[in-house]
């Protein structure tokens, strides 16, 4: 299904995965500096150290630019559904507005209207009043996460149903069921400690970058946001492994098929399980070669002991076979794209070891006595450079979690080739995957440019008034 | 009073405060060109609606929420079936909002116009399209037994559509220029007051011309004649009253007027769908609010919901309101953060 070129599927995939991963590189960075930017404000309105005004204000602008696009880009996700997925909408509308329509009631309102007092109020609060506008934003941010989550969690393990003999659609039975999934509650304390960790990484990378400029009277500032940095990432690095530990215990339980794709397992393993750090895999035979091998290690993941066998996708697929032939027939594809799954597991948890490398020697080098950092300028390219990496980690686990519920789109119950519209042509779908591509593009260039920008004027840049007034339609005006 | 159609008047409701809400940013957008003579000016016009634009945006993403959580059916085949309008109308609403971040971060002149130009063609775009997809809607389209909706381009650009989408436009338009008087101070205020004694008689000739083609293109009058006819009456009573505030000098009134033209153009449409959702060619496929609604128990839950948040929103909604009162002036306006 997945080779069939330009079909109406394939397009409304490609287009949903593209919306989603760019809508994806600002939500965890905006979560994250909402948090930060709060608590630098924080330390500011308690210790009345003014380098954490400064950094507040300076942090503050580069999670305003990343915010500005996550927002816009949000709406597109909220239309998406029923634009390109209305047999979806139709199917799970009982289920899955409710989620939606809650957060925009109880998460996007405080968000929206907090950000936007926060924005425009820097003189007129006391640092603890305005401190608290950030803090507003930051857990409208992270409800709006818990919301999504739940009507994600659902599309991942269906809780707190029936299906209605009448129409054949999903009907809610339990609210208290949808959002007390087990798999909401072990997905979202990962989400949020991966966006703390991005946000940290990127603060810290920035600063590295922005030391090394050597600008007089920046030094101070970019030391203590660089710490700043570090530590979070440290931190969090560390509790986001936790985290993603925690997740994989129910994912065993309920996807197993995705499980044995990230670990690339076709047969059942040896009881202890080895774990295979890298190996050729060939979906069409399904068999892999070239195997690296560390031998216990894949029991001690799985099960936290030193035996245990772990099932193949061979195994499951037989088992999904005998669950699922009555509803779906004999023709199913249980298998999901195991290489996307096994190499994204690679990326991301490599991602997490780097980042949690790097910022303990970080760490380590940046104590205030011992001015070493500054004198590895090897090691400050690194950290400047690690700030792009969580973007890609953060992609590569979402890739696991919606790939991994192939050829489902709510898993179990409906398939996503039966969820697209019928009324979309391969010729919208072709327009407005370009149009969004094009859009993106732009926007994720102009975003970044003008971060760049930001950091190339440092935290005490004046901004020169812009006093001078042009016509636009004037020749100058559109001239340097 | 099911709770089906309560959830259907709920939904006119929020698209009705946010046209009220948005339709003055979608105004202030505008007047950056039709008003303002400079870049400072525009920038004090962008910043009059700064900190609120985003919170009344998200009236049309709860809006929007709110149909999926409670008519699913509608949701489905009106964003389907309308996809190449939304999808204009989402880089509308994209182009305009990064407009207010990247506009302060532009250092060349190029880039500010690139961006105050972004902003004006967003907020334009946006209301036209918006109107010209709900008029076109409620004229009936070609839908199937599924539910499919398949209007062709005639179904989506025709008289009615396209007057009611340039009438909405106007209409946000002057309602922009009264919160401009209500918000800003200095040559600005004085100038869109003038600029609004010119449109509103333009307005009044749209409006008319909008109710006949009403009355004529679509079921609104066969099937609900003295509510239609009250409503559209309050449509054009309201924009007297904005007109008078404009005449007289009183700025709450015509803001309150404008506003409220707005959203008795979402009551007309929603009064006049009742009780359909989607009005099909062949009558036999139009949707039915009871056939569209989600089960009896979620639609309790999102009662139990939207009864406990939604005066709670509308209080710290109004209260950042009252944060920003003081009249801007775009003399001392300075590009801030």
């Amino acid at each position: 299904m997945l080779d069939i070129g330009l079909s109406i599927v394939s397009l409304a995939r490609f287009q949903f995965a593209m919306t989603t991963v760019f809508h994806f590189f600002f939500v965890p960075f905006s979560i994250g500096m909402a948090v930060l930017v709060a608590v630098m404000e924080t330390i500011y309105a308690v210790k009345k150290d003014k380098v954490y005004l400064d950094m507040a204000k300076f942090w503050g602008k580069i999670f305003l630019l990343s915010f500005a696009v996550g927002i816009v880009t949000g709406i597109i996700q909220e239309f998406q559904f029923g634009m390109n997925w209305s047999e979806y909408s139709r199917f799970m509308g009982d289920v899955f507005g409710a989620p939606l329509a809650i957060e925009a009631l109880l998460a996007f309102f405080i968000e929206s209207v907090f950000i936007g007092i926060w924005m425009f109020t820097w003189d007129r609060f006391k640092p603890g009043v305005h401190a608290f506008m950030i803090w507003m934003t930051a857990i409208g941010t992270m409800l709006s996460a818990i919301w999504i989550l739940a009507a994600n969690s659902f599309m991942q393990h269906p809780t707190g149903f029936k299906i209605n003999n009448a129409t054949g659609r999903v009907q809610m039975t339990d609210f208290g069921a949808v959002i007390g999934n087990p798999q909401l509650w072990r997905v979202f304390p990962h989400v949020i400690l991966a966006a703390i960790l991005t946000a940290g990484t990127v603060i810290a990378g920035m600063s590295a970058w922005g030391l090394m400029r050597k600008k007089k009277g920046e030094n101070h500032f970019f030391k203590t946001s660089l710490r700043f940095g570090l530590w979070t990432s440290l931190i969090f690095a560390i509790l986001s492994a936790g985290a993603g530990d925690f997740q994989t215990q129910q994912m065993l339980k309920d996807q197993p098929m995705k499980f044995a794709a990230t670990e690339g397992i076709y047969k059942d393993t040896k009881n202890p399980a080895a774990w295979t750090v890298v190996e050729l895999i060939n979906s069409k035979d399904k068999t892999t070669s070239h195997e690296v091998e560390i031998p216990v290690v894949l029991s001690l993941l799985t099960y936290h002991k030193t035996t245990g066998a772990v099932k193949g996708m061979d195994t499951i697929n037989k088992e999904l076979h005998a669950k699922y032939d009555k509803q779906f027939g004999k023709d199913m594809d249980y298998y999901v794209p195991p290489k996307t799954l096994f190499w994204s597991f690679r990326v991301m948890t490599g991602i997490d070891l780097l980042i949690m490398l790097v910022a303990l020697f970080g760490v380590i080098w940046s104590r205030k006595k011992k001015d070493t950092i500054e004198n590895k300028k090897w090691f400050m390219v690194i950290v400047g450079l690690t700030l792009w990496v969580p973007f890609i980690g953060n992609s590569a686990g979402w890739f696991i979690t919606e790939f991994g519920r192939f050829p489902w789109i709510v898993y179990g119950l409906f398939t996503i080739a039966d969820a697209v519209s019928p009324t979309s042509t391969v010729g919208t779908l072709l327009f407005s995957n370009i149009v969004y591509f094009l859009l993106f593009t732009l926007l994720g260039g102009v975003m970044i440019w003008y971060s760049r920008q930001t950091l190339h004027h440092g935290p005490y840049y004046e901004m020169e008034d812009s006093k001078q007034n042009v016509d636009p339609f004037a020749k100058e005006a559109f001239v340097k | 009073m099911t709770l089906a159609n309560l959830w259907f008047i709920l939904i006119g409701l929020l698209f009705s405060i946010f046209l009220f809400l948005e339709g003055f940013d979608f105004g202030v957008g505008m007047s950056t060109r039709f008003l303002a003579k400079d870049f400072d000016e525009r920038l004090a016009l962008m910043d009059s609606i700064g900190p609120h634009w985003d919170g009344n945006e998200t009236w049309l993403v709860t809006a929007g929420g709110a149909m999926f959580a409670s008519l699913p059916l509608m949701y489905a085949s009106l964003f389907s079936g309308y996809y190449i309008v939304l999808l204009l109308v989402l880089v509308g609403l994209i182009l305009r909002g990064v407009s207010f971040e990247f506009v302060k971060h532009a250092e060349t002149k190029a880039g500010k116009n690139v961006w105050m130009w972004t902003f004006f063609t967003g907020s334009f775009l946006a209301p036209f399209l918006l109107c010209l997809m709900l008029l076109s809607m409620v004229q009936g389209i070609p839908m199937n037994a599924n539910g499919d909706a398949f209007p062709k381009f005639f179904d989506v650009v025709n008289l009615l559509s396209v007057v009611g989408g340039v009438a909405g436009t106007l209409l946000s338009l002057v309602h922009g220029l009264n919160f401009i008087r209500l918000r800003v101070e200095g040559p600005l205020r004085e100038r869109a007051r003038k600029l609004n004694q010119i449109l509103y008689p333009i307005l009044f000739a749209g409006e008319v011309v909008f109710a006949v083609l009403v009355f004529f293109q679509t079921d609104f009058f066969t099937k609900r004649f003295g509510s239609s006819l009250v409503i559209t009456l309050l449509i054009v009573l309201f924009s007297l009253l904005g007109y008078y505030g404009v005449l007289k000098d009183r700025e709450g009134w015509s803001f309150a007027g404008s506003g409220l033209s707005l959203s008795m153009v979402i009551v007309l449409l929603f009064n006049g769908l009742f009780p359909r959702v989607m009005i099909a060619t062949n009558p036999a496929h139009s949707i039915l609010i009871k056939d569209a609604a989600n089960s009896q128990y979620t639609l309790t839950i999102m009662t139990i919901v939207a009864a406990v948040l939604v005066p709670i929103v509308a209080i710290y909604f109004i209260w950042s309101y009252t944060l920003f009162t003081k009249r801007i002036n775009p003399k001392e306006n300075t590009v801030k953060y």
